[in-house]
């Protein structure tokens, strides 16, 4: 008796009704089974996946929350829970560039391009501009950032509703377009380079009033700034956005029927134009935020090898696109990049190099189990579709 | 046919329980097909009709009661199972690879082998051999992708029967087809079940039952409430089993309350052209008006150009040129929701598609025509509590059973479902309400829900424009029939013109 279900579901609309809102036992599954698979590998390589997981946890930082820990320990873990939350804060930021398009049904994976433009606008804003006010300044290079990736994700969003271009390969090509934008803007003779450094592959280090202000740690020694409130603050917006402003109400809509959307006078087209373009803000700020906060310069040959944007798909899944999901996810990846990062795993416990690889490979891990029966969901559903396999709802 | 004895039994089903949860789909269903008889079985959307056969089937695992087949019993735990048996189903969405031939689909996970290759020649003869046999004129060679759905349907029969199925079960066979196709249909059942072939017809079309059953098993709320025969039956007496209370097959109608032939009509139509998607000419030059009070039938047969007049109308698909007026106002270049704002209601033909979203609870279905304005928003912001309020009022008010406001749109009935769609729809009071099959596989009692509803809205002085297949339900509503043919209006006819008129408006596709 069940009637065939809207025709035009979307693999992305398919993951975000699958992905819609509540539950933690998924997540909390996944993150068991990946890191159970990651110790497995350790054992392999013949270390101790026990001490190697205490030493990544520790070098989180997120023993600074323990109230047992020494004195001497709690220094150093406040130092590490630092850098974690500096990590934090652009994967919670590019986690929901990618679940807010998820809830209109799409696939972003442009948000590594976003936010690479993002962080080169902020770089040259940052660098710019002499004189300004510190808070005028650091206001001005966000915001240029924030739109240069909301204009570069817009691009995706016009492809798509005027031409039906996917924006999933819009916006993988949009990646390598910004890369590679980046690597001419800043190379050796780049127009962009460094004014005091001519044999560097770098850009201008942004002036003083650009930068965001320390406050929890030394300054000198990359203490955690303020960019971690604007991205709890994005993270508030990004709740209120979906779950209620009437713009959310559209893009679910649109995210889970756009036939249904249409024919309430709701534009799918303009939809997805609008959910990019915030999207890309979203991520654009993100990169502002790791450039005027520590980074401070841009360097060429880091711009390919970035991934926070890749990140930020994983985030969003393991967050199954809710806000409160996103923080706890973002800070788990953040954790993971940070503990283990060369500066804090000891080799003689496990050989840093190879953690870094453990924790690629936590991330793929992770992306894959969320994915996974999505994946069957979709593939079933296209198979459907072709008319190959059809099951009834019972 | 008074002996029950003496006609053996090709399948029993007894005390069959299978419960969802807290759910109980089927209660304790006892049923018995004889050889050689259809048996239809007949009960409201969400009755238990489909459970019973999905586990008869193999796709459910019963929690009690057993299968004999034949008189001997049998545990099916699988489709596969179930086809070794000798079942075979229908479904109501085929299940055919439409790039493959005819012969292909049939043979499909049951190829003639000549060693390790396929032996295709004898699959073609075999399925030629078979459709000759029961009369059902399918090509083996056709692509399926190219033949129409009712002879698609015919390979699926021609499947099961490939697999010498002894018991067929056909899951709402006729939703799909047209008048022509169904008696088609009819004359293949009958063609089988004499040569001992035993059917289960599963349907909520009273008149289908009585046309091609031999008895008839009712089922309601999941439990059978009685197995008749269909030679002692009548449409009342069935639809009164069915759904537990006498129903009102005709609605009362008052007399037309349409307001005089010179006011100024609520929808006007001047010489239409649509285009579908492949760009050819669906709608030709079409005009009409609706005035108030009034319910105006389009009848037609499937594909003559109503979807895509209706997307015109509704602003879902741009018209090549032509005006189209509501109360007055030029809305031909107005987008769907500027149709909305300006007065336009639209039942949509395919709920599921476009009427609801699934996903969504009911509250926030019921807000998709006013969640951008008062009370339900301000400055950009949701009102939850209120969209609940209001989607509390509106279910109350429109009987929708089977959740609350917060339950999501995809766990009612098919019924329900649409009675969700008509109280958004209608509560918005529009100037003109565009019903496009309001009734689509819905049973008895939601059917008579929607037809009170349409007429209530003739009666506050609204146009209704009802497009139907339906011809009984436009008969019953509409003032005035106007037949569409090949995106010609041909025919305006009054409500009790005869069928043959209607019908060779309809098909002739010429003037009458």
């Amino acid at each position: 008796m069940t009637q065939p279900g809207p025709s035009t579901l979307t693999v992305a609309s398919r993951l975000s009704s699958y992905l819609r809102g509540g539950g933690v036992i998924v997540p909390l599954t996944t993150v068991a089974i990946a890191l159970f698979a990651g110790g497995l590998v350790v054992t392999i390589t013949g270390a101790n996946p026990f001490s190697t997981y205490k030493a990544i946890f520790d070098g989180t930082g997120f023993n600074w929350l323990f109230p047992w820990i020494s004195a001497e320990d709690r220094i150093l873990a406040a130092q590490n829970l630092q850098q974690t939350l500096i990590r934090t804060t652009p994967l919670i930021l590019v986690g929901v560039a990618v679940a807010y398009a998820f809830r209109a049904g799409m696939f972003n994976i442009g948000g590594q391009g976003q936010y690479l433009v993002g962080s080169f606008v902020a770089v040259w804003a940052g660098s710019s501009f002499d004189g300004l006010p510190a808070v005028v300044h650091v206001a001005v290079a966000m915001a240029l950032a924030a739109a240069a990736g909301g204009l570069w994700a817009g691009i995706a969003g016009v492809l798509k509703a005027r031409l039906g271009v996917n924006e999933v390969i819009s916006t993988i090509m949009l990646n390598y377009t910004a890369i590679w934008i980046g690597v001419y803007l800043f190379q050796l003779s780049g127009p962009l380079h460094s004014d005091t450094q001519p044999s560097v592959p770098i850009s201008n280090e942004i002036l003083d009033s650009a930068r965001l202000p320390v406050f929890w740690g030394d300054a000198e020694l990359q203490g955690l700034h303020v960019g971690i409130f604007v991205a709890l603050v994005v993270l508030g917006l990004f709740w209120v956005l979906v779950n209620r402003s009437v713009a959310g109400y559209e893009v679910r809509a649109v995210g889970f029927n756009p036939d249904a959307a249409e024919s309430a006078g709701i534009s799918s087209g303009r939809t997805y134009i609008r959910v990019m373009l915030i999207c890309g803000l979203f991520a654009g700020l993100a990169g502002s935020l790791d450039v005027l906060g520590w980074q401070f310069t841009v360097a060429t040959n880091d711009i390919p090898v970035s991934d926070v944007g890749f990140l930020g798909i994983a985030v969003a899944l393991l967050g199954r696109n809710t806000a409160t999901g996103i923080l706890f996810s973002a800070l788990f990846f953040g954790g993971l990049v940070n503990g283990t990062s060369v500066r804090n795993l000891d080799p003689a416990i496990f050989d840093p190099e190879l953690a870094q690889n453990l924790a690629l490979m936590i991330q793929g891990l992770v992306v894959l189990l969320v994915s996974a029966p999505v994946i069957v969901t979709a593939l079933f559903g296209g198979a459907r579709r072709l008319g190959l396999a059809r099951k009834r709802a019972a | 046919m008074g002996a029950t004895g003496a006609v053996p039994l090709a399948l029993e089903l007894r005390s069959m329980t299978k419960r969802f949860g807290a759910v109980v789909a089927n209660d304790g269903v006892d049923l018995d097909l004889r050889r050689g008889e259809v048996h239809a079985l007949l009960g409201e959307n969400g009755a238990g009709k489909s459970t019973l056969m999905n586990v008869l089937y193999g796709l459910h695992k019963p929690d009690e009661g057993k299968i004999l087949l034949d008189g001997e019993p049998v545990v099916i735990d699988s489709p596969r199972r179930a086809i070794d048996l000798g079942i075979g189903m229908v479904h109501q969405h085929f299940m055919l690879v439409p790039v493959m031939t005819v012969a292909e689909n049939i043979v499909l996970a049951d190829e003639p082998r000549r060693g390790l290759l396929l032996d295709f020649k004898a699959a073609v003869a075999r399925v030629r051999e078979l459709s000759d046999r029961f009369g059902l004129a399918v090509d083996p060679e056709a692509k399926v992708g190219d033949i129409s759905v009712g002879q698609q349907q015919r390979v699926e029969i021609l499947r099961a029967l490939y697999r010498e199925a002894g018991v067929l079960v056909l899951d709402e066979p006729t939703a799909v087809l047209t008048a022509q196709e169904t008696s088609e249909l009819f004359r293949i059942l009958r063609a089988l079940t004499a040569q001992g072939t035993s059917v289960v017809f599963i349907t909520h079309k009273l008149s289908e039952v009585l046309a091609i059953s031999d008895r008839v098993s009712v089922l309601r709320r999941g439990r059978k409430v009685a197995t008749v025969l269909t030679a002692d039956s009548t449409e009342a007496s069935l639809a009164r089993l069915m759904v537990g209370r006498d129903v009102l097959f005709e609605v009362e109608r008052e007399a037309a309350n349409a307001g005089p032939v010179d006011a100024t009509p609520l929808l006007d139509v001047d010489a239409l052209w649509i285009e579908d998607d492949r760009g050819l000419e669906a709608v030709r030059g079409v005009s009409f008006e609706v005035r108030p009070g009034e319910i105006v039938g389009l009848a037609g047969v499937d594909e003559n150009g109503q979807r895509e007049l209706v997307e015109a109308l509704t602003g879902l698909r741009a018209a090549r040129s032509g005006v189209i007026r509501v109360a007055g106002r030029d809305v031909t270049s107005l987008g769907v929701r500027g149709r909305l704002e300006a007065g336009i209601g639209h039942i949509a033909e395919d709920r599921h598609r476009r009427g609801l979203v699934l996903d969504f609870t009911l509250a926030e279905n019921l807000a998709l025509r006013g969640y951008r304005r008062k009370p339900f928003a301000r400055f950009g912001l949701l009102w939850p509590d209120r969209m609940r309020a209001r989607a509390r009022d509106l279910l109350t008010e429109y009987d929708v059973r089977g959740g609350g406001c917060d339950t999501p749109a995809s766990a009612l009935s098919g019924g329900n479902q649409q009675k969700c769609v008509i109280a958004r729809e209608v509560s918005e009071e529009p100037q003109v309400l565009i019903a496009a099959q309001p009734t689509r596989g819905l049973d008895v009692g939601a059917i008579e829900f929607v037809h009170k509803r349409l007429l209530d809205q003739r009666r506050a002085g609204r146009a209704v424009l009802l497009v139907s297949l339906e011809l009984d339900e436009i008969r019953t509503l509409a003032d005035r029939i106007l037949v569409i043919a090949s995106g010609e209006i041909v025919a305006e006819l009054p409500p009790d013109a005869s069928d043959e008129r209607l019908g060779l408006a309809m098909t002739s596709g010429g003037r009458v």
